[in-house]
C-alpha cells in the first residue's frame, strides 16, 4: 500500500512533527508499506494529487496540521487520511471551543472565560478582569485558545500578573483562555479508534509544572504507564476521557490531557493528533497495552481505511 | 537474504528510553534547549527574515582566492595538508596568530598558544581544565549565549554580572568576590567579551578594563577574554585588550579567525600562561588531537599573500553600513517604550523592551510575519532577559536589515498597544491592521451556564 507521511509544515510544532513523521515512516517501511514522506510545504497538494497514496498519515502538530487545514485538503483530493476528521480537528484545537462542547456535554472541564484580542482592543474587556479573582480565584492559567503544546501557557499569580500573561498568550492565538487553575495528578488517556489505552501519569523530575521543555525532553519528566489509580479512580479518568472523545466527534486516535483532582477529573484538553515521538505518550499508552509502535501505526491506517468504507 | 541496513536509527520503543534515561550523565541533565530549540527550528525556514544567526558574510570572501589557494595548498602540500599535525597546533598558523593579536597591540609569546577547532573549543577546553563540578564561574550578564551550554556541561555554578554601557559592572564583580570569598569559594575565572560583546554590543570602558585586570592580579583570579570582534571596529577608539594591560599572567585570551576570515574554517586558539596551557593541550589530545590540518594550510596560504588587514577592513566597513541601516531602521520602526545599544563595531544590536513583553512568545508571534531575533533569555542562566533581544546585522543585505526590524518593530507595537489596553493604561485603540481584527465574535463569555 502506498502511504503517504504528512509532516512539518508552518507550525511552532514543526520540529516535534518532523520527529513524529520520521518515527511513522520507519515503521511503514518495516511493515512493507510504500512510504511517500511529505513536507507539508506549497508542493503539497500537487505532491498528493500526482501520486495518489492509498492513504495518507499525518503527523502533523499544532496549527495547520491539527486544526483541519490538512484534512480538508485530503477530503478534498478525495485521499483517506488517519486521525479525527475536519469537524473534530476544528473542535480539539480551540479549547475554548471544546471547553463550551464539554461542559454542554456534561464532560468536567476547570472553569474558564475566553477572551479575543478585539475585545480588549475594541470593547474594554480590561474592565471585567477585575472580577477574576472571585471566579477563578489565583493562581490562574492563561494559554492561547488553538496550540497543541505548552508553549504560551503561563500562571498568573496574582492579579497583577495577568496583562503580561495575556499578551504572552495572544503571542500565539487571538484568543485566550483563562482557566481555574485545578491541582492534582498530570494523567494522559490515548484512545485509539474508540477504545481507551492505559492511562499515563506525568510526573515533573524537576520544577512546579509540567512545561514545554519536559514535555518533549527524556529525562525531565518520569511517565509511569499504567498510572497507579485504584480501580474507581481509573474507571472515572477512563470514562471521563472517552466521553470527551465521543462528545468531540474524534475517530482514529486522540489523546486526552486531564487533571485528576480531589473531586474527580477535569478534563483539560483533547489533543487530536498527540506526538507520535519517542517521548509522546500514546505510544508508551499502546506498548503498556502490548501493542508495538509498528502495531499502532498500522491500526491507525486500518481504522482510517474502515472509517472511509464506512463513508 | 538478510535484512538491509536502516537508513534510521533502530526502532526505539519507550521503554528503551527509559533505559537510556538510566544512562545520563548527570551534567546532562543541565543542559538547555527544547522549547527555545523548538522555535529556534523554525527561524531556520527559508522565507524567515533571520537576525538570530551571528554569521559573518563570507560571500564577501572572494571565490578565486579560494580557489587558487586551495589549488596552491593541493599542488605543493598535499600529503602533509591531509596528514595528523601537531595538537598546539603549527608553527606557521601560531605566527599568523600573532601577527593578528599584534594588530590589536598584543605580543604574545608563541610557545603559549594552542591552535584550537573554533574560539568554542577554546572556552570548552578551558572549562574542562578548570571546573570541578559546582565551581563557580563568574560572566556579564548578558553573556555569549554559546558560552552557557559549555558552563552548565561542565556543571559550573554560574554567577552573571550586570552590564551597562561601558561592560561589566566592576563594583558588582567585587562585591560577587566578596560573597564568595565569605563563602570559602574561589571562583575558577571570569569569562567577558569586553569588546563589541555578544550579545549586547558594548564595549568595556578602559577604566574598568583597568580595574577588572588589577582585580585579576591582585586576587589571582583568572580571566579569560574573549575577543572575536575587537578587528570588526566601526568607530571609536581602539581599546587595549586585557591581555595586554595584563601581560597574560592572569588573563587567558581566547581568539579566532571567524570574523575575520571564515568560520567554516572552524580556526581559533587560546593563549594561556604555561601551566594551564600544559593542561589544555593534554585536553584538546583527548578531544580531537589537533586541529583541521588543511584549513591551517588554508589560513597559512591566505597570511603569505598579505591581504588579510585589507580584507578585514573591507567587511568591517559592509557591517558598518549595515549596522547603520539597522540603527536607523530601530529609530523608525521600535516604538518609543524600547531601547537599544549602539555598537561601534562587531555583529550584534541588544534591544530591550518594556517588563511586560516576553520575548521567547514575542518571537513566535513574530515567526508569523516570517521575521526571526534572539530572544535574550538565551543569553542568561537564570530568568533575567526575557524582555530583550539580540539582533544581527552582518548577515543580511540592509534591505533585508530594514524589513526585518520593520516587521518585528510592528510586532513589538501590537503588544505594547495590546497591553495600554489591558492596564487602561492608554484608551483602547483599534488595531493598526484592520483585516487582523475579527468582527462577529463574542467578546467574552462567563463560563459558568448563565
Amino acid at each position: 500500500m502506498k502511504v503517504a507521511v504528512l509532516k512539518g509544515g508552518r507550525s511552532l510544532e514543526r520540529s516535534v512533527s518532523l520527529r513524529s513523521g520520521a518515527r511513522v515512516e520507519d515503521a511503514l517501511e518495516r511493515l512493507g508499506h510504500e512510504v511517500l514522506p511529505l513536507e507539508a510545504d506549497g508542493a503539497l497538494v500537487r505532491r498528493l494529487a500526482k501520486e495518489r497514496p492509498d492513504v495518507a498519515f499525518v503527523a502533523m502538530h499544532g496549527l495547520g496540521g491539527e486544526d483541519g487545514t490538512a484534512q480538508e485538503l485530503l477530503e478534498i483530493l478525495g485521499i483517506p487520511f488517519t486521525g479525527p476528521s475536519v469537524a473534530a480537528c476544528v473542535r480539539c484545537i480551540d479549547k475554548s471551543l471544546s471547553k463550551h462542547e464539554l461542559r454542554a456535554g456534561g464532560i468536567p472541564t476547570p472553569d474558564w472565560f475566553a477572551f479575543n484580542e478585539t475585545a480588549f482592543r475594541k470593547l474594554g474587556a480590561a474592565d471585567a478582569l477585575g472580577g477574576l479573582e472571585e471566579r477563578l480565584g489565583f493562581p490562574l492559567v492563561v494559554k492561547p485558545s488553538r496550540g497543541g503544546s505548552a508553549l504560551g501557557v503561563k500562571f498568573a499569580k496574582s492579579q497583577s500578573d495577568v496583562p503580561a500573561a495575556l499578551v504572552s498568550a495572544f503571542s500565539y492565538d487571538e484568543r485566550v483562555v483563562l482557566e481555574r487553575f485545578v491541582g492534582g495528578r498530570e494523567l494522559a488517556v490515548s484512545v485509539l479508534g474508540g477504545e481507551p489505552l492505559p492511562i499515563v501519569e506525568a510526573i515533573p523530575r524537576a520544577g512546579d509544572s509540567y512545561d514545554f521543555e519536559a514535555r518533549y525532553e527524556i529525562g525531565r519528566t518520569s511517565f509511569v504507564c499504567p498510572a497507579q489509580l485504584d480501580d474507581s479512580e481509573a474507571a472515572a479518568v477512563t470514562e471521563a476521557a472517552v466521553a470527551a472523545y465521543d462528545t468531540l466527534g474524534c475517530s482514529g486516535f486522540s489523546r486526552i490531557d486531564l487533571i485528576l483532582a480531589d473531586d474527580g477529573p477535569q478534563i483539560l484538553e483533547v489533543n487530536a493528533i498527540p506526538g507520535l515521538t519517542d517521548t509522546s505518550l500514546l505510544p508508551q499508552a499502546a506498548e503498556a497495552a502490548g501493542m508495538s509502535f509498528e502495531r499502532l501505526v498500522e491500526r491507525i491506517v486500518d481504522l482510517a481505511l474502515a472509517e472511509r468504507a464506512a463513508a | 537474504m538478510a535484512d538491509p541496513p536502516h537508513r534510521r536509527r533502530a526502532h526505539v520503543r519507550s521503554s528503551d528510553l527509559e533505559r537510556y534515561a538510566g544512562l545520563f550523565a548527570q551534567r546532562t541533565q543541565v543542559m538547555r534547549s527544547s522549547a527555545m530549540r523548538d522555535l529556534m527550528a523554525v527561524t531556520a525556514r527559508p522565507d524567515v527574515i533571520s537576525l538570530a544567526g551571528g554569521l559573518p558574510d563570507t560571500s564577501t570572501f572572494p571565490p578565486q582566492t579560494f580557489a587558487a589557494q586551495m589549488t596552491r595548498i593541493a599542488q605543493e602540500s598535499a600529503a602533509e595538508a591531509l596528514q595528523y599535525g601537531p595538537t598546539e597546533g603549527f608553527r606557521e598558523t601560531v605566527d599568523c596568530i600573532v601577527e593578528v593579536m599584534g594588530a590589536e597591540g598584543m605580543l604574545p609569546d608563541p610557545e603559549d598558544v594552542i591552535v584550537t577547532t573554533g574560539g568554542q573549543q577554546a572556552i570548552d577546553l578551558l572549562c574542562k581544565t578548570l571546573v570541578d563540578p559546582g565551581d563557580a564561574v563568574i560572566c556579564e550578564a548578558p553573556t555569549y549565549p554559546g558560552a552557557i551550554p559549555v558552563f552548565c556541561s561542565y556543571q559550573a555554578d554560574t554567577i552573571q554580572i550586570e552590564c551597562d554601557g561601558e561592560g561589566m559592572r566592576i563594583e558588582e564583580l567585587e562585591a560577587a568576590l566578596e560573597r564568595l570569598d565569605g563563602e570559602g569559594r574561589r571562583p575558577k575565572f571570569v569569562y567577558s567579551v569586553p569588546t563589541f560583546q555578544n550579545p549586547a554590543g558594548v564595549t568595556m570602558s578602559l577604566e574598568r578594563r583597568r580595574r577588572l585586570v588589577e582585580i585579576a592580579r591582585s586576587r589571582e583570579l583568572i580571566v579569560v577574554e574573549d575577543n572575536p570582534y575587537g578587528l570588526l571596529r566601526f568607530g571609536g577608539e581602539p581599546m587595549p585588550p586585557l591581555y595586554q594591560l595584563d601581560g597574560g599572567d592572569f588573563v587567558i585570551y581566547i581568539g579566532t579567525f571567524s570574523k575575520i576570515l571564515s568560520p567554516g574554517i572552524r580556526l581559533g586558539w587560546a593563549v594561556a600562561p604555561p601551566p594551564v596551557m600544559e593542561k589544555v593541550v593534554l585536553g584538546k589530545q583527548a578531544a580531537d588531537l589537533c586541529t583541521s590540518t588543511l584549513t591551517q594550510y588554508f589560513v597559512r596560504e591566505y597570511f603569505a599573500a598579505g591581504r588579510w588587514r585589507e580584507y578585514v577592513s573591507s567587511v568591517s566597513e559592509i557591517y558598518r553600513e549595515r549596522r547603520d541601516a539597522m540603527l536607523e531602521a530601530l529609530e523608525r520602526h521600535f516604538p518609543p517604550q524600547a531601547t537599544w545599544t549602539e555598537p561601534q563595531g562587531g555583529l550584534f544590536v541588544w534591544a530591550t523592551l518594556p517588563g511586560y513583553i516576553d520575548t521567547g512568545d514575542l518571537l513566535a508571534k513574530a515567526l508569523r510575519k516570517d521575521v526571526a531575533f534572539v530572544p535574550g533569555q538565551a543569553a542568561y542562566v537564570d530568568d533575567r532577559g526575557r524582555n530583550s533581544m539580540r539582533l544581527n546585522f552582518s548577515a543580511g543585505g540592509e534591505d533585508e536589515i530594514r524589513e526585518g526590524v520593520r516587521r518585528i518593530g510592528k510586532t513589538i507595537a501590537e503588544q505594547v498597544e495590546l497591553y495600554g489596553a489591558l492596564t487602561g493604561e492608554h484608551e483602547a485603540v483599534p488595531a493598526k491592521e484592520p483585516e487582523e481584527a475579527e468582527p462577529n465574535v463574542v467578546p467574552f463569555r462567563k463560563a459558568e451556564g448563565e
